[in-house]
């Protein structure tokens, strides 16, 4: 065993300085959310709506010009699809996938602007934690893409417990109820009961497309569209899945930690 | 290279036969040392369900499948003869209404008890987007005499972040006499999902069946449809479709040395074994812009080509060497080893009989890999090593595939030598009442996908075969008779995925 602990030390610090530097993020090369320019658009195309797998994409064919493309970034799976067929290089493969938001408004991009700042009645609740946040995770039904990023969390390069945030076993410990998946007919039950279990004040976050809208696999006979009418939701963080530095970003900023990053379906900070 | 393209471009041979015949059928191909695959219903028109049953007739022998029509809702069950496809049965039972009689156990399998669709979720009529009326009751457990013996039902939401199922253990103090797990709390109905979509979107969803399996999932999807369209892959794209797929090997198996250290309480080879996971993710990142490798397959080739030559070589080579020194100081660790000689062993007969696949049979004693017996991207022409073990406890589980780090590794570094220059995408369309069979070998195991496509050219039918079905099914026979404190090392020797199983 001593050779282990030996080992450990002689290895060094592997942790990743994000989110207080945006260096060795971990993520070199991975595709975030698509960015749009609709003025780029080509008259009467709508190519990226009919490419879309989660109809993430509306285009207005008539009406004013001002308002034509609409995309609701809670519905992307980062397929890159649009980006693909756009033949104007209105839609353009980005490396936003820091993408998390307070209000579900905020992961949609419209022409009309920013929406405008609303008011979160927990948000002062939140600032009781300091720097200490306690997470029970449910899987509702996920691909285990996303499982497979909050559990790399715990791993050197993230090391997550250094921001004071654990995953907790009991239900009864948690201050974040943290879902995944598009909340299959089997899992709604267990995952309001786990709900019921935490103590108040508590909170849901809603990780990956499948959660927040129901992804690739939401309807059918057997899946809801994510959290979408069954809890009500603090955090959302689309991705498919979400990176383990995106979903620490969207931790800290659900802690007022960091600063939000994304307003009306744009990257501001 | 053209041997292996009419290979790919040969469809599998069917073979009609009447339901009271498969008895004798199966009875046959294995006593002639066959093996069965998987069984799964489709309807060729509304109103009409065929079955299909996917059998080899010997190791390297093509793929074959048989097709019969039941007269009425019920046919005789070949569970009683080869156990493995006693599941299939099931699930064709839930989501298609047919009978089986004589099954051994004929109880739901993927619908949890409390579900009640007024027709069965795959026939035709049934109303699409409508969720299955569902009030949650006890799922069937043996009967208990004996005070002494406790129940101890763990989860559907379990400690740490893992995925959901129900894992309910009949227990004498430390003895664990029967376990009980209880899957498809996560089933999506996710084959149905597939139906009349586009190829392009077909292929995103089949990325998402299971997380960790992306890759394998879509390449086993792609190559149905290309059996299903004559359509020749690029050789490059299969080129690299073989590096891409051992690079998810890789991540994966990284992931569980991680994870089985976790499980003998061995905190540094947890945390370095993760590490290892986290570089081969992020390698994965820097060279396709997914940590799963997701968004490059596509039926015909690759969505784009790849440019792995300048740098990955080099990386792969400084991160072998820290595996070369972590899996040395993993097999020289007694207080890891103790936990895992002797645990929870499972016999060759068993891994044949419940059909245990991957490096779960391996570890049992099977040589057998898709990737050599039934060659596809471009496995014909790279040398390829497959390990066995013939313990079948879960140290020889981890040993296949620590061995198998090895071999994936050596496997990429000779794709880089032999990769050419040249187109990687080619049109596929298959035509209208096509059918296609697609495999992988994924790192978990074999894995199947099966794709019928209707008249207007929209796929109308996909079944998925899933190594983690195979391998949740043989899981407990290493449990029932063995030790608490042993449970969760024996899980994670296997390696099991849930959403994989459950779809």
């Amino acid at each position: 065993m001593p050779f282990w602990t030996f080992f450990g030390l002689q290895k060094g610090k592997a942790t990743t300085p994000w989110p207080r530097d945006a260096v060795q993020t971990g993520q070199e090369g991975v595709f975030g959310m698509p960015r749009f320019e609709p003025e780029r658009c080509a008259p009467e195309c709508d190519a990226c709506a009919e490419a879309c797998p989660t109809e993430a994409i509306t285009v207005r064919r008539s009406e004013t010009e001002k308002e034509r493309l609409a995309v609701d970034y809670g519905r992307c799976v980062v397929c890159q699809l649009c980006v693909e067929v756009c033949p104007a290089g209105a839609a353009q493969t980005s490396f936003d996938w820091a993408f998390g938001v307070r209000d579900r408004a905020d992961l949609m991009l419209s022409q009309e602007g920013i929406a405008p700042e609303k008011a979160h009645g927990a948000q002062d609740a939140r600032g009781e934690f300091r720097r200490s946040l306690h997470i029970r995770h449910v899987d509702a039904g996920s691909c285990n893409g996303c499982e497979s990023e909050l559990q790399a969390l715990n791993n050197p390069f993230y090391n997550l417990h250094r921001f004071g945030i654990f995953f907790t076993p009991s239900p009864r410990f948690a201050d974040l109820l943290l879902v995944t998946g598009p909340v299959t007919y089997a899992m709604r039950e267990p995952l309001r009961r786990t709900y019921e279990a935490m103590p108040a004040p508590r909170w849901v976050m809603a990780v990956g497309t499948c959660a927040v809208s129901g992804g690739v696999a939401g309807g059918g006979y057997a899946c809801g569209n994510g959290l979408e009418g069954i809890l009500p939701v603090d955090v959302y963080l689309p991705g498919c899945p979400p990176n383990p530095s995106a979903i620490i970003e969207a931790l800290l900023m659900f802690l007022n930690r960091v600063p939000p990053r994304v307003k009306g379906g744009r990257v501001v900070a | 290279m053209t041997a292996l393209a009419d290979a790919a471009a040969t469809g599998i041979e069917i073979i009609p036969i009447e339901p009271e015949q498969l008895p004798a059928a199966v009875e046959a191909l294995l006593r002639g040392g066959g093996r069965m695959q998987m069984a799964y219903a489709w309807y060729p028109t509304p109103g009409r369900i065929e079955l299909r049953y996917v059998g080899s007739r010997g190791q390297k022998e093509d793929f074959f499948m048989w097709r019969c029509t039941p007269h009425g809702t019920e046919v005789p069950s070949v569970a009683p003869i080869s156990p493995l496809l006693g599941w299939y049965e099931r699930e064709i039972s839930d989501l298609f209404g047919i009978t089986f009689r004589g099954h051994p156990e004929p109880k739901r399998l993927v619908l949890h008890n409390g579900a009640q669709p007024h027709v069965p979720p795959f026939d035709p009529s049934y109303p699409p987007d409508a969720q299955l009326p569902f009030e949650a009751e006890a799922s069937g457990l043996p009967e208990i005499e004996d005070p002494d013996v406790q129940l101890l039902p763990f989860g559907p939401v379990r400690a740490d972040v893992v995925e959901s199922v129900e894992l309910i253990f009949l227990y004498v103090g430390e003895h664990i006499l029967h376990l009980h797990p209880q899957l498809f709390f996560k089933h999506r109905g996710m084959e149905k999902r597939f139906e009349g979509r586009s190829l392009a979107h077909a292929t995103l969803l089949a990325e998402r069946v299971s997380g960790v399996g992306s890759f394998a999932h879509a390449l086993a999807f792609c190559q149905a449809v290309e059996q299903a369209a004559g359509c020749v892959v690029p050789p490059r794209a299969r080129m690299l479709r073989s590096l891409l797929a051992e690079l998810e090997r890789l991540y994966n198996h990284l992931h569980y040395l991680g994870h089985l250290a976790h499980t003998t309480s061995l905190k540094v080879g947890e945390a370095e074994g993760k590490l290892l996971e986290e570089r081969a993710k992020q390698i994965n990142g820097k060279l396709t812009g997914s940590r799963f490798l997701r968004g490059l397959l596509v039926p015909g080739g690759l969505r784009r080509d790849l440019d792995p030559k300048p740098w990955l070589s080099a990386e792969l080579e400084r991160l072998r060497e820290e595996i070369a020194v972590y899996v040395t100081m993993l097999e020289n660790t007694n207080s890891h080893l103790d936990r895992l000689i002797t645990t929870g062993i499972l016999r060759h007969e068993v891994a044949f009989d419940q059909g245990a696949t991957g490096p779960i049979q391996r570890a049992s004693g099977f040589d057998r890999d898709l990737r050599r017996d039934h060659p596809y991207a471009a496995y014909g022409e790279l040398p390829l090593v497959v390990p066995v073990k013939t313990a079948g406890d879960a140290h020889a589980r981890a040993q296949v595939r620590i061995a198998e780090i090895d071999a994936s590794i050596a496997l990429i570094q000779r794709v880089l030598l032999l990769l050419k220059e040249g187109p990687v995408r080619v049109a596929c369309l298959p035509p209208p009442h096509a059918e296609g069979l697609g495999w992988a070998e994924s790192p978990r195991g074999s894995l199947f996908y099966a794709v019928h496509f209707a008249a207007d050219g929209t796929l109308s039918r996909v079944k998925i075969k899933s190594p983690s079905f195979s391998n949740w099914r043989v899981f407990p026979f290493t449990v029932h008779d063995s030790n608490m404190m042993d449970y969760a090392i024996n899980e994670a020797s296997f390696g099991l995925t849930v959403a994989g199983c459950d779809r």
